[in-house]
Formats: C-alpha cells, structure tokens, sequence
C-alpha cells in the first residue's frame, strides 16, 4: 500500500533497572511491537496501566532511542540524525495538561516554540498570525494569546497543546491520553475537535488511550496491548462485536453500559490475579498466568500476531 | 395553569421535562459573566507583590536604597578624597589628627573665623589627618562591589555547571558532583590565604588600571570566590534541574526538536529563577563578610583603598581612645549583611509557591 505513514516493524524498548550492585535487568516495555498507519487515519492504542502504550508512542518519537525494531515515516527510516526534520512531520499531545505547558511562558510563546525552533516564519507578524490562526483552529480566543497556561481550565490547557502540536502542520500526531485528564463533558468536546481537525487537515493520529469507549469512537482500528506486545489488532466495529483474544475480551465485559437491564445480563470475565511485573515476564505466551484458556503450548512458545481473516489479528493459540 | 402552558406529552409522571420556548438566549455580557479567569498576573509580579507585604523586607530595601544613594551622592557633596590628607590652602593641616566628630583642627578654626568655609568632618579624621567619613563611604563602596561581583562570579560558574550536571545526568552528573564535593572539603580559609600570597608574587598589573587600583589581594579574592564558593550554588541548581527535568513540558519541547541549549535556556532556567534570585541575594553579604575578615587580617583591599574590614582594622590600635572609629565600620558591615539577609528571606518566603498565603 502507497499510503502507508507510519511503518513500525518488531519495535523494543528495553529500559535497564538496577536490581542489585553491579547488576541490571532489562525492564521490557515494549517487546517487538509492529503496526502500520495509513495517511489520514486513526489507529486506537488501548490496555492497562504499564503495558507500555505511552512509550511505544514515545519511541515513535524518538523520545526513547529504541532498543531495536524500525520505523519507518513515509518509507523512510527513522534515526537519530534525521529526527530533527522528522519532527517537522511527527507532533505529540500529551496526556497532563498541567505539567505539559511551561507555567512561566505565555499561551503566544509556547504556541510558537515550535514555530521559532523549525524558523518557520520570516517576521514578527508572520508568525503572530500564524499563532492566531492556530488558536482559531483549536477554539481559543485571541485575546488569551498573552495569558499564562495557569489561567486556564484543563480542556482549554489541552487545547493550547493541541495547537502546539499543529503548529509545525505536522501528517502525523501521538495522542498520549490526550483526554483522560479531562472530566466527560470536556471529553467529549476535545474528542470532536481532533476529528474536526483530522477531517479538516488530514492528520493520522495514534490514539492512545485506556478508555474503550472513546477509542472505538475516534479510530478506525484498534490494537490492544498487554505487558508490551500487541495482543489483538482489528477494525474498531470487528474489535467490538468479536473479540477474539481472552485479554480483549474481559476488557471489553469490563466497559461499563449505560443501560442497566443490559448491564446486568451481561456476562463479566473477571481476570483473577495481577498484572506480571516486566521485570519477571512469564515464558511464552504473557497473558496466559492470567488467561482462563491457558494451555501447556501457551507456556511453552509465546503466540505471534497472526491474521484470522479480514486483517482481524489476533496472537493467540486458541482463538 | 403551569402544565397548559406546557404542552409536551407527559412521557412518565416522575419525568422532568423542560420545554425549551421557555429559554432565552444568553446576551454577550452573561456570557462574558460566565468567562471567570483568574486575574493576569506573572509568577514575578505575584512575588513581587507578595514581597511587598513583607515588612521586614520592604524595611530592608529601604535600608539598602538609603546606603546605595549615600554611597553614590557623599563622595559628589563632600570635598574630601578618601586617601587625601588635610590642607588649608594648600598647606598640610598637621593639627587634623584623630579628630572627634564635628570637631574641627586649631588650622581649621581660624580658618573659619577669617571667613573661610570648611566642610564638617562628620565621623572625624583619622591619625593620617583624613576625612573619616568619606573613607567608611568608600570602604562601604568596595564591600558591596566587592560582594556583588563575587555572588556574580559564583552565580556564573554554579549556573553553568549545576545546569550541566543536572542537565545530562547520568555518569557526567556522577562525575561532575564528586569534583564538587572535592572542593568542597577543601579549607576555605587556607586556600585563600596561600592563594593571597601565590598571587601577590605572580600578578603584576601595569599601574593605572583598575586591576591594579584594586589590588592583588582583591583579585586574588574574585579568583578564590571563583574557584571554591561556587559550589553549593552548583549543587542547588543541580537539585532545582534534576526536578524541573522530570516535567512534561521538558519532554513537549523534546518532541518539538528542541535543542538542549534552548530547553536550558528557556524552559529549566527561567522555572528556577526565584531560586537564583534568592541565593544571590544571601550569597552577598556571605561575600561581604568574607571580604571584610580578609581585610581585617590583611589580606583584603591594597592601601590606601579601604574598605570597611581593613577600617576596622586600622581602628583596632586605637580602640581604648577613639572607639568610635571601630564602631562606624562595624555598624555599617552589620547593617548591609543584616538587610541583605532579611531581604533573602523575604525574597524566599515571596517566590517560595508552598509558603503561599
């Protein structure tokens, strides 16, 4: 496919952890990740605290130098020496609207920082204009350019984020958690503006979060990580009605219905025991010291991410 | 009556329905109500304004203005110079020795009473027939250049490498504190004493200058603060980056393709300001001080500049006859580093976030 973005193959991130003097254990955040996303779309990153959505997202950025694994952006590889032009092209939103804006600089100045590191302007005006113009997109009003981000409500705080990472007119932007600092009402509201945007600009999201729900809402595929590894990539309509990884499905028993006849009908897979530390990843198969269907093959080999028709993949040996 | 204005189907008795004919829109000016934000202000001109409330401090800056207009306008007003011996005429005024102040020398009385005008001598003369009241000025003045460019020069150094360290953390942080923690344990005193010497016999400035005015014995005091002082500032601008670095919008700029120079320069130094600005002002009179014991045991300011240490000194032969000369220097030592230090800690409590009231 031409229209491939992002291309990212058997990515890793291993941090190493002190355990002792002298010694290290690597901590495996991510172990051999790999998806594509195509120009304009949305791909949906869900799974529990830890699993390592927020550093896949991170090293795509180069954030993290990876430990192994490749990204490709637009069919070129990523490195360390080209992330600086790459970053004209590859924007991040961040999941704290708090602490991601600087306190001591002004809505104008953090707006344009991304603006006076690229020089992507040749005067004074060219570039209030442009920031203008920016937080007309985002719903700001101009008269709030000379404000200070402690001003400002958490919606209106992501908002300013959302414009910074715009301001390069970047094709590709990370959403870490982009709303999940946000209470329902603003959720909903900055949800609708990323699809406006995207509609508007043509930008293809990596749309990280924990809540189903909003996932399903803005992507069109979704990929479910547990302990660093994909497992359970489809599209959002194919994830939700047929969920074919155990992991998915309990998460997907656990998404709560409005409604509460239907609510209590439904059968809930409640997973027993806690999530393994990285540090002590079982053999085989991650999922399985929790995974009702566990078989002796699942601790033997761990299962590869394989496609079960209609690019519905799953890694799982029973499914 | 209510429910004949209101003509929705009930859809369930306990149901609470609005019928929305019954809503206006919002004018502009409610909707401008709605619009609460806290008023514009700066982290500088919070600070700034809470500093104000502070009576101890604002007495502080009172004291220190007061010294620094004397400081600049006596030498201007009075017609002494600080290593200038009294003359009437252009004859030396033998008799203007130890004078008390106000008072005036035999030479000088007649002078008036043939009806010349003559200058008080505010604080007296001292036993080399000068003004002892435009030497404690000076004196004043070299103490506080003195002190000033010292907390400049350990500002410097500390921002520099603190900000490094912090910066890169890792092995060159590792590496780079247990060089400081070395000078740390150095003995102060000691080194500057050797280093007076050292340098009294290497530096040779070509006279005229200013370096040469100053005196080996006061470079050598800039060389020593640059050299040993600057190490706790460095460890608490290694502490305040280690802390700073940890925030998001350190990894946001990160993400931008910010450089490390600008993050630095940028976003860490300008969050830990308030910071800086209050060791600085407690670094002064710590400077100060050092400058005034150095001078007392000799090794400050080259004679015939004084400075308020080596006034002290002088006074000390003296002190069962005329004890005021010691005590002029003394207050005035004690004044700047009292209203330097009050100043410090009102600046501390002001910019200090969690101290907030």
């Amino acid at each position: 496919m031409s229209d491939v973005l992002v291309d990212v193959r058997d990515l890793k991130q291993h941090f190493p952890i002190r355990t002792g003097f002298m010694k290290t254990t690597p901590l495996k955040a991510v172990d051999g990740v790999s998806f594509t996303i195509n120009k304009g779309e949305t791909l949906g990153l869900v799974g529990e605290s830890g699993c390592g959505k927020t550093t896949v997202g991170r090293t795509l950025l180069h954030l993290y130098e990876p430990t192994a694994g490749e990204i490709y952006f637009d069919g070129e590889l990523v490195t360390k020496k080209n992330i600086g032009t790459m970053r004209k092209k590859m924007q991040m939103v961040f999941q704290d609207p708090y602490s991601s804006l600087d306190p001591r600089m002004t809505v104008e100045d953090i707006i344009g920082e991304p603006l006076d590191v690229h020089k992507l302007y040749s005067n004074k005006k060219e570039r209030r204009e442009k920031i203008l113009e920016l937080m007309n997109y985002v719903g700001l009003n101009s008269e709030h350019a000379t404000r200070y981000a402690h001003e400002f409500s958490g919606g209106q705080r992501q908002r300013i984020g959302i414009a910074r990472a715009l301001a390069v007119d970047p094709q590709f932007i990370v959403c870490d958690e982009p709303v999940s600092a946000l209470d329902v009402s603003i959720q909903a509201q900055v949800i609708n503006m990323f699809e406006d945007l995207q509609a508007k600009l043509g930008v293809a999201y990596l749309f990280i979060a924990h809540d189903l729900l909003v996932v399903h809402h803005i992507s069109k595929r979704i990929a479910v990580m547990y302990l660093g590894k994909i497992v359970e990539m489809a599209d959002a309509d194919d994830l939700n009605n047929n969920p074919l990884h155990p992991y998915t499905q309990s998460l997907l028993s656990a998404v709560p219905i409005p409604d509460p006849d239907i609510a209590r009908s439904r059968q809930r897979i409640i997973l027993e025991g806690d999530v393994p530390s990285p540090l002590r990843m079982p053999t085989g198969c991650p999922f399985r010291t929790r995974c009702q269907y566990a078989t002796e093959q699942c601790a033997a080999e761990c299962p590869s991410l394989t496609d079960r028709g209609n690019g519905h993949m799953s890694a799982c040996f029973n499914k | 009556m209510s429910n004949k204005e209101n003509n929705l189907p009930k859809k369930s008795i306990l149901s609470a329905q609005i019928d929305l004919s019954k809503f206006t829109l919002a004018t502009a000016e409610e909707k401008a109500q709605q619009d609460v934000m806290s008023e514009s202000t700066t982290f500088f001109k919070d600070g700034m304004r809470r500093l104000f409330k502070n009576p101890l401090a604002v007495l502080s800056i009172i004291l220190l203005s007061v010294i620094i207009i004397t400081i600049i306008v006596a030498p201007m007003i009075v017609p002494y110079g600080y290593e200038e011996m009294l003359s009437i005429d252009g004859k030396r005024d033998k008799g203007a020795k130890n004078l008390a102040p106000f008072e005036y020398s035999q030479a000088e009385q007649e002078y008036i009473e043939n009806g010349g005008e003559r200058f008080p001598h505010i604080l007296g003369t001292d036993e080399q027939c000068r003004d002892y009241f435009i030497r404690v000025i000076y004196g004043t003045r070299v103490s506080l250049v003195v002190g000033l460019f010292a907390s400049i020069i350990v500002l410097i150094i500390g921002l520099i490498y603190g900000s490094i360290s912090g910066y890169l953390g890792g092995k060159v942080d590792l590496i780079m504190m247990r060089i400081v923690d070395i000078i740390y344990a150095l003995p102060d005193m000691l080194i500057i004493i050797l280093l007076s010497v050292v340098l009294n016999e290497v530096l040779v400035f070509p006279s005229g200058t200013i370096l040469a005015e100053l005196g080996t014995n006061m470079i050598s005091i800039f060389i020593v603060f640059g050299l040993l002082y600057w190490v706790s500032m460095a460890r608490l601008i290694r502490g305040q980056i280690l802390s700073i670095k940890e925030n998001e919008y350190i990894l946001a700029a990160r993400s931008i393709g910010a450089k490390p120079g600008r993050i630095i320069k940028k976003h860490i130094i300008p969050n830990c300001l308030s910071v800086i600005i209050i060791s600085v002002a407690l670094q002064i009179p710590s400077a100060i001080f050092t400058e005034s014991y150095l001078s007392f045991i000799g090794l400050g300011v080259k004679a015939p500049m004084p400075s308020l240490g080596s006034l002290a000194n002088a006074a000390r032969g003296g002190i069962m006859t005329y004890p005021y000369k010691l005590v002029f220097p003394a207050i005035m030592i004690c004044l700047i580093v009292l209203s330097l230090n009050l100043l410090g800690d009102g600046l501390r409590d002001a910019f200090d976030p969690k101290l907030k009231r």
